[in-house]
């Protein structure tokens, strides 16, 4: 009886399990590990820093705080959108690397058990796959789960090209 | 409490140092120096007892005594050079303790060796002193123990707590010795409680000054005075050809009072004076109140002042009191403006130390490279009040012991070479820091053989690094290649040099703080190395400058003027690099907009502004669409992520303006 309860209070622990933040960027639903998430804030008016990869728009003022913002779109290599009122930063903080990813609206917290998470497809060997952790079934939706890390720490050598093209 | 342990023994163990070497230097150990390292060991002993390093604590009591004999027989014809050496070994050896305590390791070197070899002299003394009391007069010796108190670093103030015995003698032929020496009793009466003199007589009877012109005058005293006082008031009498002062203890001076008529100068007596000369007591930190800060504690404050003084902005330039004649709010504001930058300059100087301390450190590696390389050097100290940030010293210690370590091992010429050139014996390293604006200079400079421009050229041709040829190569740039990793003149590597490290090293740590290094070197008279450190890492004056919608800041420091240009003052070289003349000089123009790729409708010179800045030694020009406004701004490091992808290197960094905008520091350095 008693190794039951201690049982149930250990899985209660973890609040955050399993809860991911759902966005989408044109038709895609993507999904984010509600751990790494610290707020979410409406567009900001971006600071511009040279000689940086295309996909890091800048840096902004959050309450005193400096942090750089990605607008994740151009990362996977979509089109770029114009920002409108419903765009937003997310503000991840992910080993002490804080980032804000620009989206195009932010959806809900979701739920994603173990069970409804199956490992991406190795047919596409395309560069989304790096980034997709896993996918998520949500009803008859489908969610694609992001792996943060590699979204930060990914050097894309396409973006050393942007370099050199920038240096010309 | 291990925390507490150790910063109590390090600090200890420096004072220790700094006693001990400066002791040597004057070849005497005073019998404040005794006292003081007596105590100093006695208090690690018991802390390291305590915290059970017992290694330590043996050791520490070998020394203590070493040092209780030093202080109570007061032998003679110690080697004091091999004393010096051996409790420095002792040193040593506590300071790699500690160093392993502080990173968690066991402190478990042997401290047998080193306490054997304390223990061997101290018997050699022992057996020294015991024997070799074979003086002329016994008597005198029986009656003047030697027994000398432990004297407190204040001043006690017991009346007649001193006696001293003093031996005058006067010059041959200058007559008169009684009277003189009645002037010099009665100037005595002055200062101190009780005296007696031999002869007695003097003024009455003219046969006395017979007697001192033989004998000498003497004088028995009580007195409140110090060694060094009584011996300064003596050393001011006239025509005095010799001075000898003992000090005795009071029971024994009493007894000697009566009996006089046997003062008969021995050795030892010579000896003593000549051992405990006039010495500035050694400085002792003098009780100010202090208090231990935890650096973090500090740190915390720092970041809030900063955040206050951005906040601040934020309130006063708030655009929605743009264009509002708001007079009172002005008058609040400017004093709220005073209040605010007076903190943080307080909470700026909280952090700031004076460099003395690393300076200090020096001359114990000075001391032991000159034994080790049988050269003569003296370093000497200007300028080791100036203060500098608490997280800067602990980064420059390290280049500066390597550049005094190149500067005895390369430069400074061995003593029959300095002869034969027509130099001073022994060759002097100048260390000097001085504040220069928002910058701490610190030089080493000495006064050896300097660089050899021709082997430096060979070695970097050896080593394929030439890429211009040899004679269009300015001495500047030659003699930077020293700093080159790997870089050394050296043929064969020796424990102190030659692997082409060390010069590495200065120039990482020193551009890890931001500050850059120089050298600078004349053939045979010497070489000079500058490190310009910036003062302060948080808190600039800057200009703002607008590039499109964006905003710059150039630290007002580098800025030398600012102008608008005529077009016809542009020139535009082979290269397709744009020049502008100013008063009959060349300096390059750079469009801002270009360099950062921003978008603007400023783009032809007439319409926006230059500003001029200095670059260490070059000077360029900046293109931009106007001028903005000056203010102090808190230099915030741009974010660790971006840092990650890339260096940029014309960005220090970046701040916020009163608006809550993010305005980008210029690194002028970087831009060229």
């Amino acid at each position: 009886m008693a190794e039951l309860e201690i049982q149930e209070l250990w899985e209660e622990e973890d609040t955050q399990k399993d809860k991911f933040l759902t966005f989408s960027l044109g038709k895609e639903y993507y999904g984010i590990e509600i751990k790494y998430v610290t707020e979410i804030v409406g567009m900001q008016p971006i600071t511009e820093v040279p000689e940086l990869p295309v996909y890091v728009r800048g840096i902004i003022n959050l309450r005193g705080k400096i942090i750089p913002v990605m607008d994740v779109r151009l990362r996977f290599k979509k089109p770029l959108r114009e920002y409108n009122d419903r765009t937003c930063i997310i503000v991840v903080d992910i080993k002490d690397i804080s980032i804000g990813l620009i989206i195009d609206s932010v959806s809900e917290v979701l739920s994603i058990p173990e069970g409804d998470r199956v490992p991406p497809p190795e047919i596409n060997k395309g560069f989304s796959n790096r980034y997709i952790m896993s996918i998520g079934k949500v009803g008859n939706d489908v969610k694609l789960i992001l792996d943060c890390d590699k979204l930060l720490n990914d050097k894309d050598t396409d973006s050393l090209s942007i370099f050199n093209k920038e240096g010309e | 409490m291990l925390d507490i342990f150790i910063f109590e023994t390090v600090k200890q163990i420096e004072q220790l140092e700094e006693l001990i070497i400066s002791s040597e230097k004057s070849n005497s150990y005073t019998q404040n120096a005794i006292n003081e390292i007596f105590r100093i060991m006695h208090t690690i002993k018991g802390s390291a007892a305590m915290m059970l390093f017992d290694n330590i604590a043996a050791l520490s009591h070998s020394i203590e005594d070493l040092f209780y004999f030093l202080r109570e027989e007061k032998p003679h014809g110690i080697d004091y050079s091999t004393l010096s050496d051996l409790v420095l070994e002792g040193v040593d050896f506590i300071k790699v303790e500690v160093e392993k305590i502080k990173n968690g390791h066991k402190a478990d070197g042997d401290a047998a060796l080193q306490s054997k070899k304390i223990s061997e002299f101290l018997a050699v003394l022992k057996k020294h002193n015991t024997s070799g009391k074979a003086l002329p007069n016994d008597k005198h010796t029986e009656d003047i123990k030697r027994q000398y108190y432990i004297s407190q670093d204040k001043r006690t103030t017991i009346s007649g707590s001193n006696a001293f015995k003093v031996l005058l003698h006067f010059e041959d032929g200058c007559e008169m010795e009684n009277i003189r020496a009645y002037s010099v009793v009665h100037n005595l009466k002055d200062i101190t409680k009780e005296l007696h003199y031999i002869p007695e007589d003097i003024l009455n009877n003219n046969e006395s000054a017979e007697v001192i012109r033989m004998e000498g005058f003497t004088v028995y005293i009580k007195t409140d005075l110090s060694y060094e006082e009584m011996n300064e008031f003596l050393m001011q009498t006239i025509f005095l050809k010799e001075l000898i002062l003992t000090k005795l203890d009071i029971t024994e001076a009493e007894k000697s009072f009566p009996n006089k008529k046997n003062i008969v100068l021995d050795d030892s007596e010579i000896e003593e004076l000549k051992l405990q000369k006039k010495e500035a007591s050694p400085s002792t930190a003098p009780q100010q109140s202090l208090i231990s800060v935890n650096v973090n504690k500090l740190d915390k404050l720092m970041d809030l002042v900063g955040e206050m003084v951005i906040a601040e902005a934020m309130v006063i330039q708030n655009p929605d009191l743009m264009g509002l004649e708001l007079y009172n709010f002005k008058k609040a504001a400017r004093q709220l403006g005073k209040i605010t930058s007076e903190m943080q300059d307080t909470v700026m100087s909280v952090r700031m130390v004076p460099i003395s301390a690393t300076f200090h450190k020096m001359h114990r590696i000075v001391r032991d490279m000159c034994k080790k390389l049988n050269k003569e050097v003296q370093l000497k100290l200007v300028g080791e009040e100036t203060e500098v940030d608490k997280n800067i010293i602990e980064h420059i210690s390290d280049p500066l012991m390597h550049l005094i370590r190149n500067s005895i091992d390369h430069g400074i010429e061995a003593s029959e070479e300095r002869i034969n050139k027509g130099k001073s014996q022994s060759g002097t390293i100048t260390l000097s820091a001085q504040n220069a604006g928002s910058d701490v200079i610190i030089t080493v400079k000495d006064d050896g053989k300097g660089l050899n421009r021709e082997k430096i050229l060979e070695k970097a041709k050896e080593h394929g690094l030439l890429n211009k040829p040899e004679n269009e190569l300015p001495d500047k740039e030659v003699f930077s290649m020293i700093f080159l990793p790997g870089f050394s003149t050296k043929d064969e590597i020796s424990e102190f040099s030659g692997r082409g490290v060390g010069m590495d090293v200065v120039v990482k740590n020193i551009e890890a703080v931001g500050g850059s290094v120089y050298v600078d070197s004349t053939a045979n008279a010497g070489t000079a190395v500058t490190l310009k450190i910036p003062l302060t890492l948080a808190i600039i004056d800057g200009m703002n400058i607008r590039v499109g919608k964006a905003m710059y800041t150039i630290p007002t420091i580098s800025i030398r003027e600012s102008f608008r240009a005529a077009e016809k003052n542009i020139i535009i070289d082979p290269d397709r690099n744009e020049m502008i003349m100013v008063r009959g000089r060349c300096y390059p123009v750079i469009r801002l907009y270009e360099h950062f790729k921003v978008k603007t409708n400023v783009t032809n010179i007439p319409e926006g502004i230059i500003v001029m800045v200095d670059n260490g030694d070059d000077r360029i020009c900046i293109f931009a669409d106007k001028l903005v406004g000056q203010q102090q701004v808190v230099v915030k490091t741009l974010p660790a992520y971006i840092r990650k992808i890339r260096k940029i290197r014309s960005l220090s960094g970046c701040t916020l303006l009163g608006d809550g905008s993010i305005s980008l520091i210029l690194d002028i350095a970087g831009l060229t």
